[in-house]
């Protein structure tokens, strides 16, 4: 009973505490891409959770073989094989999510989700508690996916999974799909998360930037303005 | 392809298409470096420049090698390493050849690896392509430049309008970066205003 507690955590934390989307700021691309309807944030979501579990444990599997100096490369290619896996099983079993995805499955492969859990979490423990992490990382996004994506459908297109809504299907407000609309409900989202955590804006963004991959590109750590504290 | 239509391509890649407030491409870097003008400047040249060069390379190696060969289900894999060899290769020539150009881009070149705009433009040309076979090789790496080019208004743009938030006055929970989203939105909108533009121009 004592080993299995932390593990129960490592599956809860990303649902709420560390959701990747709305307090992490991670994968914030296909977050705003694929959310104009339920469905498809859905699909997304279940994409991204199957190879976030599948590389984490092989990355975890892996982390004492592969050296460390090409170590960012050896998780961009074993990330690559299971996106491509991924891709061939939507192809032939949900083609109508393949065209409703598009390009933004393949580019699961540069979610930063994935690699940021593997180079934080999959690459230094063990594979359990790491496959674990990224079910609960990729249940945490699904669930932040489909909240965006619920918002958007319903006030953008007057439905829900294609269902029509009585009231708001005869004038939907239609700017909610499209990209302006996108980038309003993630910020009043990420607020909304800012306010129930009601932890200082900062913090979170810290986190934000300590966890991406990007983080060299993103200036502010270069800059060491923000995040040098 | 005539002239006027490459000239469409790269309008409409630039306007209607823009893979920062149209199509969510490279978010991160759009949110993280667009603070000041300058940083922007550099990121954008430095993803403008790898797009057009990981164009070049990767349409013919699937053109060429992967479809005649029924292996374009490796598409994602074979592009994702290109595209890091790639800026490998250009950090060090660059580094030995150009030593200005590589201080400027300095941090960002190694970054661009994991944009997805250049993966995302490498592989939305070659679906373009599928959709209209007139849409050759000339015509993607126009397109390709113009998406950089996109991407360089859209931050610099942006650039300008966060340089104005950093002196209001913002509710606690607004701000960082929801107020940023925010203030993206607003940006993305005036650029839905250029709908059908490129068509009409070019009729």
């Amino acid at each position: 009973m004592a080993e299995k507690k932390p593990l129960i955590k490592e599956l809860t934390k990303g649902i709420i505490k560390e959701n990747p989307v709305l307090c992490l700021v991670l994968g914030t691309c296909p977050t705003l891409a694929v959310t104009t309807g339920v469905s498809s944030a859905l699909g997304m979501g279940v994409a991204a959770t199957a190879v976030l579990v599948c590389s984490n444990a092989v990355i975890s599997a892996l982390r004492k073989v592969i050296p460390n100096k090409v170590r960012i490369p050896a998780y961009i290619t074993i990330i690559a094989a299971f996106v491509t896996i991924v891709q061939m099983i939507v192809k032939a079993y949900a083609p109508s999510l393949n065209d409703a995805l598009g390009v933004y499955l393949p580019l699961i492969v540069v979610n930063c989700i994935i690699l940021g859990r593997a180079e934080m979490f999959a690459s230094k423990n063990k594979v359990l508690p790491s496959a674990l992490d990224g079910l609960g990382m990729g249940i945490g996004f699904t669930a932040a996916l489909f909240l965006m994506g619920s918002i958007r459908e319903i006030l953008g297109a007057g439905s829900w999974f294609g269902l029509p809504i009585p009231v708001i299907s005869s004038s939907p407000i239609l700017i909610f799909i499209l990209p302006p609309g996108g980038f309003f409900v993630f910020g009043m989202l990420m607020a909304a998360a800012n306010k129930i955590n009601s932890k200082p804006v900062k913090k979170t963004e810290e986190i934000g930037c300590a966890a991406c991959p990007m983080r060299g590109s993103c200036g502010k750590l270069a800059e060491g303005e923000e995040c040098a504290k | 392809m005539s002239l006027t239509q490459l000239v469409g391509i790269f309008l409409a890649a630039i306007l209607t298409e823009n893979y920062i407030l149209c199509k969510f491409f490279g978010i991160c870097p759009f949110l993280g470096v667009s603070k000041k003008l300058d940083t922007a400047l550099g990121m954008s040249a430095a993803v403008t420049f790898v797009m057009v060069l990981a164009t070049a390379v990767t349409w013919p190696i699937y053109t060429f090698i992967l479809v005649p060969k029924e292996l374009d289900y490796l598409q994602t894999l074979v592009f994702i390493l290109v595209i890091a060899g790639l800026v490998q290769l250009v950090e060090i020539v660059l580094k030995k050849y150009m030593p200005p150009l590589y201080n400027a881009l300095g941090i960002y070149l190694p970054l661009i690896t994991t944009n997805c705009a250049v993966l995302g433009v490498t592989m939305l040309v070659l679906d373009k392509g599928v959709e209209n076979p007139s849409f050759g090789y000339i015509a993607s790496l126009v397109n390709a430049l113009g998406a950089g080019i996109g991407f360089l208004v859209a931050m610099v743009m942006f650039a300008g309008v966060r340089e104005r938030l950093e002196s209001c006055d913002i509710p606690k929970s607004l701000q960082g970066l929801p107020i940023t989203l925010v203030s993206a939105s607003l940006v993305a909108c005036s650029f839905l205003g250029f709908n059908g533009i490129v068509d009409k121009l070019l009729q």
